[in-house]
């Protein structure tokens, strides 16, 4: 197999996800939703809460059954019906860092049974020493200490339990690793700190992300491509300057007009763009991608593309 | 202008009684908050943000000792002014006194803030009842009054729904009203945004701001989000371990800082209008506050650490008026040292 630094590893087309809410009532959590993450990159996956980005990630991982459309990973088509094998094959392949690390870390396990979970789960060792050299090896990468191994996760800080997260994930050195706001309860140094891991992690290891948040400055940070979700519709994606210097959908710019930035004098005269879905007139749902340039596509009637690029 | 601080910390100390020891919190803080105005505290998870302001709510656990004083002026209905001591009244009269009425807070999760069980009309009633005994009917009035001030849409029907049926920022909202239903002269705000996406952040600090101007209430900010701290905050406190190693305006604070970790902290947020190829982070951990602390607590972590800093506690170096840092670089002997931009 070729090894092309450029090649496709997720390739998402008209994914929707919809939930029953009652009788004849669904909720479109997200509808028909199109992107894909090249080998080694990270995708930034932005929106407000309720956009459906953590829908997304989960469809994805198959905690939920994609109501329409296809996902094609690593050339296998993922998202049909999956028997235990496939989806014990793509658990090894796919692996999530949660945003609380508190609630997603099993308080009665000790952290080397945490993080070598997914050693047991896909029997990648041959014995016991095997099992304990690699899961102290990871430890000393995401920077723990061996001696924390035999602790509890409430005996760690917060900082110290997303390091946990991070290991149990890329133990089985998963192609793909989704961040579901994986920082954003943390405090900002540490912020810095776990996000230079993740940039340092995928740099040795070619590890691929999806990363799901709504920081939009840190998004920028670790991002090579965006897509801007909202209201279950991804209305923008492109490279992330094509986005954040020539962003086109409203939503888009309202979005990126309301990023705080850390200096007072711009912060107090800066008036971010209103947007309203109600009253903009946009239909999401009668829009198409446009391709303005690039890799750069946004969600529009041909007469509202026209319009917005001008 | 002159000043008038409606709040002023002195000294003020707070430790508790552990299993493994005594914890100091609060190791000797002192910072005025003037009325009207917008103070930010800001520093990471242990510093002791929380803590402080907890003791302005007089919020008290048996197995803490406080010291120190914090003195709340109350302006009087005859123009006189009351003086308390926080720290000095006894827990039932700090709660029957002043909390709601004159001290309120708005706190990070909405969601844990309000009663799920209850009307977001009884919620916002049930502090209007209990301090101005007023009459339900009018309580229901004020309510509905607050409720449309705080933008929220067709506020009769919104009183008679659960916290549940509204939207994050909708019961964000709701805190908010409630936060102001007893005309409070300090507002206490610990990361109102955090748990917001940034459209919605923006519509809530800008409320804020307007109800502030409006009823001339001064505004204490608790948060670790420096956007939030460079749009709202008059003044910027920045707490290390217990300590506040550097306070002065907003302006001083992102534009002059003084103290290493101050640089570290703005250093380690993305900036948006530049492409960082990589972000700066802080090295190591805080310092464990059970344990005493030698010297200055943020020198092991202090890239211009100096010698004296492992021995010695920095003193109080005044910069301007409004401008102070505990930091031995500021002192005449040191070495010239300039912050590295970035890294």
């Amino acid at each position: 197999m070729e090894q092309n630094q450029n090649e496709i590893l997720l390739q998402v087309t008209g994914l929707k996800q919809y939930f029953k809410v009652s009788g004849k009532n669904w909720l479109k959590a997200v509808d028909g939703v199109t992107f894909s993450i090249r080998k080694g990159e990270t995708y930034g996956l932005v929106g407000e809460s309720g956009s459906g980005k953590t829908t997304i990630g989960r469809s994805l991982i198959r905690i939920y059954d994609p109501t329409e459309g296809t996902v094609w990973f690593n050339r296998r088509e993922i998202s049909g019906k999956l028997n235990g094998a496939e989806r014990k094959q793509l658990t090894r392949e796919m692996q999530m860092i949660f945003q609380d690390p508190q609630a997603s870390l099993n308080p009665h396990k000790k952290v080397i049974d945490i993080i070598g979970q997914g050693l047991d789960n896909h029997h990648l060792y041959k014995n016991k020493e095997e099992r304990k050299e690699k899961i102290l090896a990871i430890m000393k990468r995401v920077g723990l200490d061996a001696e924390q191994a035999y602790r509890y996760p409430h005996q760690f800080s917060g900082g110290q339990r997303q390091r946990i997260g991070i290991a149990r994930a890329f133990i089985i050195h998963p192609q793909l690793v989704i961040a579901d706001e994986a920082i954003s309860a943390l405090d900002v140094s540490v912020q810095a700190q776990v996000v230079n891991l993740m940039k340092d992690l995928q740099e040795e290891l070619g590890t691929t992300y999806l990363f799901i948040a709504h920081d939009l400055a840190m998004v920028k940070y670790i991002s090579d491509h965006i897509g801007v979700l909202h209201l279950g519709h991804l209305v923008e994606t492109g490279t992330r300057d094509e986005i954040f210097d020539h962003p086109i959908h409203p939503y888009t710019k309202s979005l990126l007009s309301a990023i705080p930035v850390t200096d007072p004098d711009i912060e107090r005269n800066r008036v971010a763009i209103p947007y309203d879905y109600v009253t903009s007139g946009i239909d999401y749902s009668k829009g198409t991608y446009h391709l303005s340039s690039g890799e750069h596509y946004v969600l529009a009637t041909d007469e509202e593309f026209h319009r917005w690029e001008a | 202008m002159n000043r008038e601080p409606i709040l002023t910390v002195k000294n003020l100390k707070i430790s508790f009684h552990t299993k493994a020891g005594m914890l100091q919190a609060i190791r000797g803080i002192d910072f005025d908050l003037e009325r009207g105005k917008t103070l930010a505290i800001v520093g990471e998870s242990g510093s002791g943000k929380s803590v402080t302001v907890r003791a302005i709510m007089g919020i008290r656990s048996k197995n803490e000792d406080a010291g120190g004083s914090i003195l709340y002026r109350c302006r009087q209905d005859d123009g006189s002014v009351k003086e308390y001591d926080i720290i000095e009244m006894k827990k039932k009269d700090v709660i029957s006194q002043l909390c709601g009425k004159h001290i309120a807070m708005v706190f990070q999760d909405p969601m844990t803030t309000l009663d799920p069980t209850m009307t977001i009309g009884k919620q916002v009633m049930e502090g209007m009842r209990l301090h101005l005994h007023i009459t339900k009917d009018e309580a229901w009035k004020r309510a509905v009054a607050l409720l449309d001030e705080v933008g929220i849409t067709s506020p009769e029907t919104r009183m008679k729904q659960y916290p549940h049926q509204l939207s994050g920022g909708m019961r964000q909202r709701v805190v908010i009203a409630i936060a102001l239903s007893c005309e409070p002269d300090i507002l206490i705000c610990d990361e109102p945004t955090t748990a917001l996406d940034v459209t919605i952040q923006a519509k809530i600090l800008e409320l804020i701001a307007r109800i502030q101007r409006e009823r001339e209430i001064s505004v204490i900010y608790i948060t670790h989000d420096l956007g939030v701290v460079a749009k709202v905050a008059d003044s910027v406190a920045v707490m290390y371990a217990g300590h506040i190693v550097e306070q002065g305006t907003a302006r001083e604070i992102f534009y002059e800082p003084r103290h290493p970790y101050t640089w570290g902290l703005l250093d380690s947020v993305p900036d948006i209008s530049k492409d960082t190829e990589r972000l700066y982070s802080i090295p190591g951990n805080p310092p464990n506050l059970l344990s005493q602390v030698k010297g200055d607590a943020f020198a092991p972590r202090n890239q211009y650490a100096l010698a004296i800093d492992y021995e010695e506690e920095p003193p109080r170096f005044q910069i301007s008026d409004t401008h102070y840092v505990y930091s031995w670089l500021e002192d005449p002997r040191a070495p010239k040292i300039s912050r590295a931009a970035g890294k």
